[in-house]
């Protein structure tokens, strides 16, 4: 199955587009994309007519070009009549967003589509999904436009088994600035699966980070997942609903009751190098942290910060992660302090976590940054700034930044995410170093990098 | 390949939904797992011949088709040392639903481990081991990682294990041979790959592991319906 005009289409039909009714998701499909994205637009009606002044076709087939995607809304029992015809026409793919089918006690009609789909090789998402978004190219959320919050351009790729979800957590990496590549929503997952998402955006150049939300694999599917996912050299990772969802069959031995559905799940996906997100808040960690880092680390954290107690927490969140906090040398601690501004020279501590105290100045987190990029003691820098303390500025993003690339050690910061730091902010996540909002979230982002190597 | 007769004791078993425990540790032994010394008696005389051959103490079981749990219904015994324990104890089996014999087998020493899989709906065969005994699901000491285990898997599962402080010989007791329980716990991984069309669940427990050997000293196979 060729993916490549689901993603990249030049020629759009919409399926549905009513001559009078505004408010029909066809119509609001076909209005986002038309003159907004650079593709070509037509809509499809059995009825014809116009709308705005465009023609309206009655069937695909006499679109004057060629359809490289259909966008089908239409009634699911008119739906199979609808692929047939994109066959004939020589449509190349469809996203079926039309629910009524599996979800809705009509099998049949599914099954119907799939044998008509897959005789001709044609690749359809859905049905009972949104379709796919991709940041300048196509939009086929059926969403009006002024209400969808749309992430940064970048390099995530989120694929949901829940439309509703993947909406909302592209609101919750717009919030945290995370880019993405490509949102696809699978829906009832009929004939396009996750593994077939993940092989194609395994070889696509715009997404160095995969990522999913699954309910539940189809059977036999999560094997053949998690072996493609192992050998990736693109982090891969997956969050998943319906952990609770057992216990209701009786289970005649040892082993089946302890290695439940989920037990089982969490297993596999953990030895084939899969990152599991335990929730929507790890999802945006992790997303964020491995599209600025894809090397796994050991998992030996230097944390510096101006504040005892955030380092004694962030300690703490370190064990609970299998993060180790090792004491760093004398020898590198008398080195470390020779470089210190002198206001700070005899009052900071050392040891890991260093703590700089609150008279530090840009100069010394930079130093300590240089210090632990170049040893092998640490293999990760967490830097727990207060960006209030006066002698920390706005310069301190980028110049942190610089470090993390001249060394490429990575750093992972934490900033209290209010609107007054943003700029603070800005001039980490803008220069390739992420930001969490709260310590809790640094830490995860650490073990989000400690994961297993590839194989 | 499977071996004919472990094809042959899975197509039989299939009318129960389980493999009953003689034929269970019939095929692990044609596969080349140690087990212990056993044989099945129906009367006192089969009772006391199969004793003269293996020797006290030994363990009796019940064999029955109808009892997968044999300890809930009472139905083995450890540590019979004499005649008299030995013949109570079949003539309290013999009332049991569905009595087909007592399974007699040599008392074998070792810490208690379970090594089990199950067949997933998603992911296919699945490897469990743990601390065995009868409070597995107590205490669910365990690791699980997909069929089929390489080396490096089971070094991660053994180290991820509470226990493994137990296998390295905790305050003076003897440890348990690393390289006889990986030997075991990979054997297990290959049988599993080759019965994934017959078999749902695989419990080995105890699995009892000393200083040389892992003996599998109970089998249940749960089969696929």
């Amino acid at each position: 199955m060729n993916l490549k005009p689901l993603f990249e289409p030049r020629t759009l039909a919409v399926f549905g587009v009513s001559a009078t009714n505004q408010r029909h998701p066809a119509n609001v499909i076909f209005e986002k994309n038309n003159h907004r994205y650079p593709v070509e637009v037509f809509g499809v009606n059995p009825k014809g007519g116009t709308l705005h002044g465009e023609t309206l076709y009655p069937r695909v087939a006499d679109i004057p070009k060629k359809i490289d995607l259909a966008i089908i809304a239409a009634r699911a029992e008119f739906v199979p009549a609808i692929i047939t015809d994109c066959i004939r026409a020589g449509v190349k793919a469809a996203a079926v967003i039309s629910g009524g089918f599996t979800e809705g006690g009509r099998s049949d009609l599914q099954e119907r589509v799939v044998a008509i789909a897959q005789e001709a090789k044609f690749p359809f998402l859905g049905p009972n999904c949104l379709g796919l978004y991709v940041p300048f190219r196509v939009d086929t959320f059926f969403l009006p436009i002024e209400r969808m919050i749309k992430p940064s351009p970048g390099n995530v790729a989120f694929v949901s088994q829940s439309g509703g979800i993947l909406v909302d957590q592209m609101i919750k990496f717009t919030q945290q600035g995370v880019g993405m590549s490509k949102a696809v929503s699978i829906g009832n997952k009929a004939l396009i699966r996750e593994i077939d998402l993940l092989k194609y955006l395994l070889a696509d150049p715009a997404t160095k980070v995969i990522a999913f939300y699954v309910e539940g694999f189809n059977e036999g599917e999560g094997r053949e997942f998690v072996l493609a996912a192992d050998c990736s050299p693109k982090p891969v990772i997956i969050m998943k609903a319906g952990k609770s969802e057992e216990g209701h069959r009786a289970v005649s031995s040892h082993t089946a009751s302890l290695a439940g559905d989920y037990a089982s799940f969490a297993a596999a996906v953990a030895q084939h190098n899969i990152v599991e997100a335990a929730n929507e808040q790890e999802l945006v960690s992790f997303c964020e942290v491995l599209s600025s880092y894809t090397q796994p680390i050991d998992g030996k954290i230097g944390i510096i910060t101006g504040s005892g107690g955030h380092g004694a927490m962030a300690v703490d969140s370190c064990a609970g992660a299998k993060l180790t906090v090792p004491q760093l040398s004398q020898m590198m601690q008398a080195d470390l302090r020779k470089k210190l501004t002198g206001n700070i020279r005899s009052i900071a501590s050392l040891s890991n976590p260093i703590d700089l105290t609150g008279s530090a100045v840009d100069e010394d987190f930079v130093t300590c940054a240089k210090t632990l990029s170049a040893t092998r003691e640490v293999d990760c820098i967490m830097v727990l700034l207060l960006p209030y303390l006066p002698g920390v500025t706005l310069d301190i993003g980028v110049r942190l930044s610089q470090v993390q690339k001249q060394f490429r050690k990575p750093i992972i910061a934490y900033i209290p995410h209010v609107e007054k730091y943003n700029m603070m902010i800005d001039g980490f996540e803008l220069n390739g170093t992420p930001v969490s909002p709260s310590i809790e979230g640094a830490v995860q982002m650490a073990k989000a990098l400690a994961r297993k190597k590839p194989c | 390949m499977l071996k004919k007769e472990i094809k042959q004791i899975l197509r039989k078993s299939k009318q129960w939904g389980w493999v009953l425990e003689p034929d269970a540790q019939k095929i692990f032994s044609l596969y080349g797992f140690d087990t212990p010394k056993y044989s099945v008696a129906k009367n006192s005389t089969d009772a006391l011949s199969v004793v003269r051959k293996i020797g006290y103490p030994v363990v009796a079981k019940i064999v029955s088709p109808a009892i997968v749990h044999k300890s809930d219904v009472k139905g083995v015994v450890v540590g019979i040392k004499d005649e008299k324990t030995l013949l109570a104890t079949l003539a309290r089996f013999q009332k049991m639903e569905a009595f087909a014999g007592m399974l007699i087998a040599e008392m074998v020493k070792g810490l208690e481990l379970i090594i089990g899989a199950k067949n997933d709906v998603q992911f296919g065969p699945m490897i469990m081991v743990g601390m065995g005994g009868v409070g597995v699901e107590i205490y669910k000491d365990i690791s699980l990682r997909m069929a089929p285990l390489k080396n490096r898997d089971v070094d991660n599962m053994l180290n991820e294990l509470a226990a493994r402080k137990l296998l390295a010989g905790y305050r003076g007791e003897e440890a348990v041979s690393i390289s006889a329980l990986k030997k075991t716990i990979l054997g297990f991984s290959r049988l599993v790959m080759e019965m994934r069309d017959f078999v749902e669940s695989i419990d080995l427990n105890p699995v009892m592991c000393g200083a040389k050997s892992c003996v599998i000293a109970d089998a249940r196979i749960i089969l696929k319906n």
